[in-house]
């Protein structure tokens, strides 16, 4: 199939002025650093509110003295109040799901890199790519504001369940604006969910470049078109949930409370509303959500692997689409299974356990993809390599939880457990945020024209790579134990005795933390310091490699391009490029 | 760096299995009937799992050392797809996993399409921020008349719930923060919550289900052993979620009836 516009046409002379160069900028590839710098801020948030959080679980009685100058109420003295951990644990789910998984794969690399990768001199709409970034920049720093507001953040978990999530300060602290700003927020990143997924939907179909057929696109720009899609139809139904939320607690509404509750012993002026239906609203975005996380990760680690394997993907670029394509589909018809002992009906539970355990299938068919294509290879173990294969055994390691979990009989015990949260750490947690190091390492000299220094990277991906296993396997154990999730502190009798293994979990995850500034310092003192990057150090064969790093403003330097190949044209020592005329090694 | 990547991923695979094969964590002692049916599907789903783990994990690091660079002076090989050989292992994913799943639906519906049966000791479940009351109907076998405007959940039991003593099916309902149930006879549980959504987790029985404000959610189970088992509240309800637990002390049927005409006689 032969892309509609046989070139990339130029939308815009080159900015001038910093503003409009790197504040208010339409180049795709400034707002792919945006996004990118954005969530990495978010990230070092996020991981300090999940800091704060384990060192209360591991010793309540500690004394935070950092955390009761940040929020005297929620932490007076700089002892955590169970209000203020449930809140630190909202707006760590929140920012991370969010601000982050949702971010840096898709929207952070995305933008920068489809545009090059399919021959393009910008995305389809560059003013709209622009609002994207901005409109997600409001929702954050709106979920940032909860933390100075008086009532504080809210504290309903990132799953916000009403009624509890619904009726307001009645309910306890955290209710206030708190949970308004939160609604608001959501709502605000939805919309720029949807305005960059439309850019990406019609960027991938219309601005390829001659040559460029679909069969020939890298497999990250399939991983984001086949997410554009998945974001699309998802952020569609989260957007009016968050304003029905919000109608409900503002406009006086009952679209989520029923009638009848007494909270305080004050009958609630609500009626005829239903808690499950914000469930099967939330879910029916929150599922297709941990696939919006995921597909990502899939692209960068299928577009990664066969430059270090030195050979293409067994199956080639068909058989791995595929699996993308009915994990996205799929991914909407299995919301149920976060419901199982909802109070739905027991029936729908059955029936949501089968399309639960077919998404399955292709994941397995990924994971196959990806380790049968180790074999027979000439394998490199640089950075991005190496989280990778990170990303592949937590992957394996997370999808084997996920069979507990799919079944009711088993999820009736495990649910609500901290097994679902080393589960879902796992599978959408870590793996993607491995995936999203795998493409900071492999990108970052193309991002920023120079290299990052690889032994700090390695240092970087071990102590992560086994402390991730400290941490979230030994949640799965504590899960079979019982413990329960979103507990700012154990005092049943049978969760006492696992106390030194949560503080074991506390320590690893302390340390892995900890570990992540290696990370960060080598990020900015590579930026700055590091040797300068040549236009392809990976040998790679795709669009990206085929400009200088970093790339002019139109991306080629005026140059037409036009493409002979397949993206995994490798074997051994021999590659070629994308838009090389010579005959192909591999065949794709 | 091939050979370190080996060592790691086994270590940690072998670690990890040793961790869940020596159960140093694990189910607490199940005392319900349908718990060691559960238990025999965690067992099953563990082995099936824990062997495709192992062989995955130990897959990948044989892969990876097998094939780092300069292992072999061979070129890279690589296959374009083996159509049987794809048909077989989705084949067998599929029904491997949908066995397994109808193995397991026998357990699920056991406890919740069909109504208890005739003779199951009825209790109502009210979940509130942050406590449980548990009210049994009586000899009358029917729950009194409840009024929102009545609920005091500070004066605790029968006015926790508003009970409206002026209805004569009331007289006889005894409301407590304490659970009994007598062993070996079928529960009869109507779950419920007035407030916000709270779970009913009690480990030992194996159950777990939602109370839904606007609901009134039925299931049934059988204690199997005397005995005390702790109630976990298994939804985020508001800030004391975590101290929302109670006890079911499971008795024989004798202290079971002594205790509810004790009940009976306090009011």
């Amino acid at each position: 199939m032969e892309p509609m516009s046989a070139h990339a046409a130029t939308h815009h002379a080159p900015p001038q002025g910093f503003i409009r160069k790197y504040v208010f900028s339409v180049d795709h590839k400034i707002i792919g650093i945006q996004y990118t710098t954005l969530s990495l801020v978010a990230a070092f948030i996020g991981m300090a509110l999940s800091w704060a959080m384990r060192i209360h679980l591991g010793w309540p009685d500690a004394h935070i003295p950092l955390l009761s100058m940040f929020s005297p109420n929620g932490a007076p003295g700089g002892l955590m109040t169970p209000e203020y951990y449930l809140s630190l644990m909202t707006m760590h789910g929140t920012i991370m799901a969010f601000f982050v998984l949702t971010a840096a794969p898709m929207a952070g690399f995305g933008n920068f890199m489809l545009p090059i990768q399919v021959g393009a001199a910008d995305m389809a709409f560059p003013r709209l790519n622009m609002a994207s970034f901005w409109v997600t920049f409001v929702g954050f720093v709106l979920a940032c504001a909860t933390f100075f507001i008086p009532d504080g953040p809210p504290l309903s978990g990132w799953t916000a369940y009403a009624p509890l999530s619904a009726v307001g300060t009645v309910a306890g602290p955290g209710q206030g604006w708190g949970q308004n700003f939160w609604g608001l927020s959501i709502a605000v990143f939805c919309v720029a969910s949807l305005l960059g997924a439309l850019n990406f939907i019609v960027t991938t179909l219309d601005l390829r470049t001659k040559g460029m057929t679909l069969s020939r696109l890298p497999l990250s720009t399939w991983a984001w078109f086949i997410n554009a899609w998945v974001s699309l139809l998802a952020f569609a139904v989260l957007l009016p949930t968050c304003l029905l939320l919000v109608l409900d607690r503002l406009g006086g509404t009952s679209f989520f409370i029923p009638a009848g509750l007494v909270i305080n012993d004050q009958l609630q002026p609500h009626s005829g509303g239903s808690p499950l239906l914000f469930q099967h609203l939330f879910w029916f975005f929150g599922h297709p959500e941990v696939y919006i996380i995921i597909l990502p990760a899939f692209g960068i680690v299928s577009h990664i692997l066969p430059t270090f394997i030195r050979k293409p993907l067994v199956g080639g670029w068909k058989a791995i689409t595929y699996a993308m394509i009915a994990v996205g589909t799929l991914s909407f018809v299995v919301w149920g299974h976060h419901m199982f002992v909802s109070g739905m009906s027991p029936f729908m539970a059955m029936v949501f356990s089968v399309p639960t355990l077919f998404i399955t299938i292709p994941s397995v068919i990924a994971v196959l993809i990806w380790t049968f294509s180790l074999y027979r290879a000439n394998m490199r173990f640089d950075t991005p390599m190496l989280f990778s294969l990170g990303f592949i055994s937590l992957f394996i390691s997370g999808g084997i939880g996920g069979f507990f979990l799919a079944q009711p009989s088993t999820d009736s015990y495990l649910h609500a457990t901290s097994f679902v949260v080393g589960h879902f750490h796992f599978t959408m947690g870590l793996s993607a945020i491995f995936a999203a190091f795998a493409g900071f390492y492999y990108w970052f000299p193309k991002m920023w024209g120079r290299m990052m220094n690889e032994t700090l990277g390695k240092v970087h991906f071990w102590l992560s790579f086994v402390l991730v296993y400290c941490v979230f396997m030994t949640m799965h154990l504590t899960g079979f134990a019982g413990a329960v999730r979103r507990y700012s502190a154990f005092v049943d009798d049978f969760m006492v005795p696992l106390i030194p293994t949560q503080r074991f979990i506390s320590v690893a995850a302390l340390l892995l933390g900890a570990a992540q500034f290696i990370f960060l310092f080598n990020a900015i003192w590579s930026r700055f310091q590091g040797p300068k990057a040549p236009d392809n150090p990976w040998g790679a064969t795709t669009l990206e490699w085929d400009t200088t790093s970093p790339p002019p403003f139109d991306n080629f330097g005026g140059r037409q391009i036009t493409v002979y190949h397949g993206p995994m044209e490798y074997d051994g020592e021999a590659s070629v490029m994308q838009t090389s005329p010579e005959v192909s090694v591999a065949g794709t | 760096m091939g050979l370190a990547l080996l060592v790691i991923i086994w270590l940690i695979t072998f670690i990890s299995t040793y961790f869940f094969v020596a159960k140093v964590w694990w189910l607490p002692h199940a005392a319900s009937a349908a718990a060691p049916w559960i238990d025999h599907q965690f067992a099953l789903t563990y082995v099936l799992m824990g062997t495709v783990f192992v062989a995955a994990q130990c897959g990948l690091g044989w892969l990876v050392w097998k094939h780092r660079d300069g292992a072999s002076s061979k070129p890279a090989g690589y296959s374009h797809g083996n159509a049987t050989l794809e048909i077989v292992w989705t084949a067998l994913t599929a029904a491997l996993f949908v066995g397994l799943n109808l193995m397991g639906s026998h357990v699920w519906a056991s406890e919740r399409f069909a109504p208890a049966t005739t003779g199951a000791v009825p209790v109502e479940v009210t979940g509130m921020q942050f406590a449980w009351y548990f009210r049994y109907p009586g000899p009358d076998g029917k729950y009194g008349r409840t009024d929102l405007k009545l609920m005091d959940p500070s004066a605790g039991n029968e006015a926790a719930i508003g009970l409206d003593t002026s209805d004569p099916a009331a007289k006889d309902d005894v409301v407590t923060g304490t659970m009994y149930l007598p062993v070996q006879r079928e529960v009869d549980l109507t779950l419920r919550a007035v407030d916000v959504i709270h779970s009913f987790f009690v480990p030992a029985l194996r159950f777990k289900q939602d109370a839904v404000p606007g609901l009134a959610i039925h299931m049934h189970f059988t204690p199997t052993e005397i005995g005390d088992y702790e109630i976990a509240c298994a939804e985020l309800c508001g800030l004391g979620h975590y101290k929302m637990h109670g006890v079911v002390h499971v008795v024989s049927q004798e202290d079971f009836d002594k205790w509810l005409a004790a009940r009976e006689g306090e009011k």
